[in-house]
């Protein structure tokens, strides 16, 4: 358990987390490597069958993040996503997942150091909540 | 060339971007790894893979290595992905062969420990190869762009917008809802801060579009419906009837004349209700078109707006043989077709009522500010003079700022005009008055923010009007005075001014229809009501909308000149549209299979572009491809996974997830 580093993968939108990201890399502020971002143009295209997949293939901790409320590049993707996310926190539990390990936050383009600061929280998460359930449970 | 269901042979090619990279990432080992995954046939480490010979490298490569599938792992994707698509394409491949990993911003700029660092730009480039390999060609779509425009509202901004573009030689539709065009700076008087006389400069720009043969001007006209997409708008316009036959009006005003009301008895609402008009009547002197109404609501001929014919119809007889007159006429429906549209449907001023305590429609000395534009102006119903409701002439005049804005509990945001006239106000009023006029100028802060106002807001305090810091808490009426009270907060003190006249500067507010008018173009609002733009620096004059553009005050308050640079703005915008003569409808859209479509129907309601219709024939969702702009709304919740997002189809992003961790199992995390 002592150097357990938990895998993050971050879905983020093109338009607003994803620039956030590239600012906190700019600004050279650091978070833990082992977060893993996958772009896709809006939280609205989400499709709740990622998040599960993610996590049955063992990520420790799950991140949504797009543009902050009204400032969705395609109007309101983000508020589809919010309920998505908010099912899918439902479900979790029925796969031996705690709902903890899924969070879904709004980070706007010019916002790089909530990026860094939300990563790096999400990633204490995980670690506190150790190993994945799924992975532990050996459904892989 | 190949549509992507061949075998896979991807090129990888690893930038250093000099120290930027190799200096965190072990470069070298990364494309050692690389080298041994499915479907990689070249895997290289470059210095700077943005530069010339960076790009030709590609470019060999795929035709020396016959690659069918790049990946680039450099800076990040919002920087160069154009840069490699392109390198892409001019190696012979479909530029949508291509994906980027972004390994600077989001790994050797972010993290320190180098070998942690290497291991996920190792996990992050697996990703991008599997990904990659089930990428799918995608064609760019063109569509040819109508040369036509259509603009909404006649207001100053309309009207720059309209003859910008109609002397470029475009065919211009202004389509304007009140029966003339002008808007709101018709009524004014002069104009801040260089006391031009607002009808002098603005009665020629009329004129010429009234004149301009590439201008169709349709006033007391009101758009009902837009249909299309950026290039390719079908717009209905509904035409009310004036009971007038526009070609043959001469605006000679015989009619008005011989109408049988002999006196203007009903409130006119050109001077804000200060003045009288008939039921037959022309809005104003330098109206544009120059063509009479008869308004249904007060003609003798009609019965609440229903024709009775029972009136003796002196005017039908004063128009003799130009015969202009038709009490038949009928709500006229137009349809055109334009490529782009401007909306420039200006604003409303405040209602100054909702705030009680300025008694403004209790104490009849209380005006608001358009009212009194009206009532300096020479040509309104006073001929210019200063003259109260109660047939008085004002010595003490209090003018009070920031009436419904500024105000949480009415509009938060600025008004940004209403200084300005403010001081103009003072300035008129001691003009029409005389030296000895006393005026008192109630203010929060003074905003002369623009070309010539500072200097302006001088002139006014050397003509010695008052300032007084602090807005009136109330006014009351006291033996026929009307005592403004409040606290000003430079001195401290408590005071309470009688005068003879109040001047309330109104707020600017989005129009009452706003959303419903918003809906039709797709154009939504901010929090304040105004339209809202596409980004609110680098994006002003764009909606989400493409092809929609705004000007002038329906997007925020302004004044004259700032509305129409910003008309100025939307009138390039557009020209540069029909210039290019084509949009590219960008391929990373939304399709549905029809083959697994269960016609359910939800995707309809989640589309924000109303891009998705119904097939009623098939029983299948369609997306119009012009209208979808690749959100993936529909994609995300499609319970049979009919509808996917190109480029960002599900088996794509699965493919990336399974390359992220198939990379944590080869090499750990
Ligand atoms: S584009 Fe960022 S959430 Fe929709």
């Amino acid at each position: 358990m002592q150097d357990f580093e938990p895998t993050v993968i971050a879905f983020v939108c093109n338009w607003c987390t994803y620039t956030a990201a590239d600012l906190a890399g700019t600004a050279r502020l650091v978070y833990a490597p082992s977060v893993r971002l996958i772009r896709i143009m809006c939280t609205g295209m989400l499709d709740a069958k990622y998040v599960i997949k993610a996590f049955l293939e063992g990520a420790e901790a799950v991140l949504v993040s797009g543009c902050r409320p009204g400032d969705c590049h395609y109007l309101n993707g983000n508020y589809k996503a919010r309920r998505r996310v908010k099912l899918l926190k439902e479900i979790l539990p029925h796969f031996g997942i705690v709902p903890e390990r899924l969070k879904l936050t709004w980070i706007g383009a010019s916002d790089g150091i909530e990026f860094a600061e939300t990563v790096t929280r999400l990633a204490e998460t995980a670690r506190r909540l150790g190993p994945s359930e799924a992975r532990r449970a050996m459904i892989l | 060339m190949n549509n992507g269901h061949d075998q896979p042979r991807i090129g990888v090619y690893i930038c250093h971007c000099g120290h930027n990279i190799a200096g965190t990432i072990d470069v070298a080992a990364v494309a050692k790894y690389v080298e041994g995954l499915p479907g990689v046939v070249v895997s290289r480490d470059y210095k700077y893979m943005c530069s010339e010979p960076g790009q030709e490298l590609i470019q060999w490569d795929i035709k020396g290595h016959k690659l069918n599938r790049i990946v680039v792992a450099s800076c990040s994707p919002l920087l160069h992905e154009h840069t490699f698509r392109n390198a892409t394409e001019k190696g012979g491949i479909n530029p949508f062969f291509f994906q980027m990993v972004n390994i600077r911003e989001h790994n050797s700029w972010v993290h320190t420990d180098r070998a942690a660092a290497t291991q996920k730009a190792k996990a992050q480039i697996h990703g991008a190869v599997r990904r990659v390999a089930g990428h799918r060609a995608l064609e760019t779509k063109k569509v040819a762009i109508h040369p036509d425009v259509l603009v909404v509202g006649g207001g100053i901004a309309g009207i720059h917008a309209a003859v910008t573009m109609a002397n470029a030689g475009k065919k211009v539709y202004l389509v304007e809802r009140e029966p003339s065009i002008g808007g709101h700076m018709a009524k004014f008087d002069k104009t801040f801060p260089t006391l031009d006389c607002a009808a002098c400069i603005l009665t020629p720009k009329m004129s010429s579009v009234g004149n301009h043969p590439n201008i169709t001007l349709w006033t007391y006209s009101e758009v009902a419906k837009v249909d299309g997409f950026v290039g390719n708008y079908k717009v209905t316009v509904k035409r009310k009837p004036r009971y007038i036959i526009e070609d043959l009006c001469i605006g000679c005003q015989e009619c008005i004349t011989n109408c049988v009301y002999k006196e203007a008895k009903f409130p006119d609402e050109f001077n804000e209700g200060l003045g009288k008009r008939k039921p037959v009547y022309i809005p104003f002197a330098q109206a544009t078109p120059q063509v009479v109404l008869i308004d249904p609501e007060l003609c003798l001929n009609f019965k609440r707006g229903v024709l009775t014919d029972k009136c003796k119809k002196t005017c039908v007889e004063a128009c003799a043989d130009r015969k202009a007159i038709d009490f038949q006429q009928q709500e006229e429906i137009k349809e055109i077709q334009v490529g782009t549209v401007i909306v420039a449907t200006g604003f409303k001023t405040f209602d100054a009522k909702r705030v009680p305590y300025y008694g403004y429609g209790k104490y009849q000395n209380v005006y608001t500010s358009l009212e009194v534009e009206r009532l300096v102006n020479a040509s309104g119903p006073t001929g210019g003079e200063v003259i109260l409701r109660d047939g008085k002439k004002p010595q003490t005049v209090a003018i009070v700022h920031c009436v419904g804005s500024r105000d949480v509990n009415y509009h938060e945001y600025c008004s940004r005009v209403c200084c300005m006239y403010a001081l103009k106000y003072g300035h008129l009023i001691h003009d029409k008055i005389g030296p000895e006029a006393v005026i008192h100028d109630f203010y929060i802060d003074l905003r002369c923010f623009g070309k010539g106002y500072e200097e302006f807001y001088r002139r006014c305090q050397e003509e010695g009007v008052h300032f007084i810091r602090g807005k009136p808490a109330q006014i009351e009426c006291r033996e026929g005075k009307l005592v403004l009270v409040g606290e000003d907060t430079l001195l401290g003190r408590l005071y309470r001014i009688p005068v003879d006249m109040v001047v309330l500067c109104a707020a600017m507010q989005a129009r009452k229809d706003a959303e419903e008018v918003g809906r039709i173009f797709g154009v939504s609002r901010s929090r304040d009501g105004f339209f809202l733009e596409e980004h609110p620096k680098l994006a002003p004059l764009s909606t989400a909308t493409d092809g929609v553009f705004l000007a002038g005050t329906c997007q925020a308050p302004r004044d004259v000149p700032d509305a129409v640079a910003q008309a100025s703005g939307a009138a390039a915008k557009v020209l540069s549209l029909i210039v290019r003569g084509r949009v590219e409808i960008e391929p990373t859209i939304s399709w549905i299979d029809p083959d697994i479509c269960a016609g359910c129907q939800v995707c309809l309601g989640l589309c924000a572009y109303s891009a998705i219709s119904f097939d009623e024939r098939r029983k299948v969702s369609v997306v119009n491809e012009a209208l979808c702009k690749g959100c993936g709304s529909c994609s995300g919740f499609c319970p049979s996974g009919a509808a996917r997002s190109r480029h960002f189809d599900n088996r794509q992003i699965f493919s990336e997830i399974d390359g992220l961790f198939d990379a944590i199992h080869a090499v750990g995390r």
